[in-house]
């Protein structure tokens, strides 16, 4: 067996309808619907509570996504996992700090990705609590079951999306 | 126990996400540029095999919808703020994790910022669930009933729809 070239990626449709078999499986079994941003909110709430417990405790937001560790919490930290298990098996882990479209057009200085994937991940999370989900919660889980929130959602992650993509590439030449 | 299904789960669903190469800043950005539709592809397929699924679950009395209600203001304004982060990131909530899990280490100044996001909107929340929380609440509503029409009619358009707009896709070779 060749154990130097990198696997070729699965089609997207058969990955695609795996995923969704896998989330049906996952409704029948256990009830749960896939998300992932509400696991922020409750890492935050534990990283607070290293600080100031009491004053989490207190606050409204952290009273109604406890800083507990439940299913959902799980199910991200095994996303993690689950791709570094199959990176491994398919040789295509590769540690790279700047995604190679990124150092095309803004060079390779680690210093400014890091400072732009900071800075997005704080906006984007703050939009996703303030939507109430994210392309997990609201795209996948809640367009699937024709929720009229997760269409409008998934709608707006697209515009804002693809408005700001525009701004940060410039118009395609 | 149940913890348990949350790891197996998100195990398998990203060796998924890793081996279609979705979960990668070029191919996020490629489809914010409108230049390559994988992540799109890949999450239509998704949302068409679980619709199908999780409504004859449903309907047979196996499992409960889970819905999340329609706020406008929260939907939308989140929405687009979601999407100007997302496209300075590349990565979204779910794939962070599992980009880093593939030896993508930027991924993890976007899972600190994502922290950092989640702690400010804890602060602001209180001031935000007052104004921009009440605006345009319709509560928990699915397409089929704002439109009056059985699900299955409304899952069949979304096959349909969602079918022709994969063949363009292949059409254009996004």
């Amino acid at each position: 067996m060749n154990t130097q070239v990198p696997s070729r990626n699965w089609n997207p449709y058969v990955a695609g309808a795996l995923a969704g078999l896998l989330l049906v499986l996952s409704v029948w079994i256990t009830g749960k619907y896939f998300g992932a941003s509400t696991t922020y909110v409750r890492a935050a709430g534990f990283a607070e509570s290293a600080l100031d417990a009491a004053r989490v405790a207190a606050m409204p937001y952290f009273i109604k996504e406890k800083p507990i560790i439940d299913w959902q919490w799980m199910f991200v930290v095994g996303i993690a996992l689950g791709s570094f298990a199959a990176a491994l098996l398919s040789r295509t882990f590769r540690i790279q700090a700047v995604p190679d479209r990124f150092a095309a057009r803004f060079g390779r200085a680690t210093g400014r990705r890091m400072l732009t994937a900071f800075v997005g991940g704080a906006v984007a999370m703050f939009g996703a609590r303030l939507a109430d989900g994210c392309p997990s919660g609201h795209g996948l889980s809640g367009s699937l079951q024709l929720a009229a929130s997760g269409f409008v959602a998934l709608a707006c992650f697209f515009i804002g999306g693809l408005v700001v993509a525009r701004l940060v590439y410039g118009p395609r030449r | 126990m149940e913890l348990l299904f949350g790891l197996v789960t998100g195990v398998l669903f990203g060796a998924l996400l890793q081996r279609a190469e979705v979960i990668r800043y070029d191919r996020q950005l490629g489809a914010l540029l409108l230049e390559d539709m994988t992540i799109v592809k890949f999450m239509l397929t998704t949302v068409l095999v679980g619709m199908v699924g999780v409504y004859l679950l449903a309907d047979l009395g196996l499992a409960k919808l889970s819905l999340k209600p329609l706020v406008l203001g929260g939907n939308i304004l989140g929405g687009l703020t979601f999407g100007a982060g997302w496209a300075l990131l590349g990565y979204c909530p779910g794939t962070a994790g599992a980009a880093l899990g593939e030896g993508r280490i930027d991924a993890l100044a976007g899972m600190a910022g994502m922290l950092a996001g989640a702690a400010l909107y804890a602060e602001a929340y209180p001031t935000l669930k007052q104004t921009v929380l009440t605006w345009g609440d319709f509560g928990k509503v699915t397409l089929p009933q704002l439109l009056g029409l059985n699900h299955w009619l409304v899952i069949a358009a979304c096959l349909v729809g969602g079918v022709l707009l994969l063949r363009w896709f292949e059409r254009k070779g996004l």
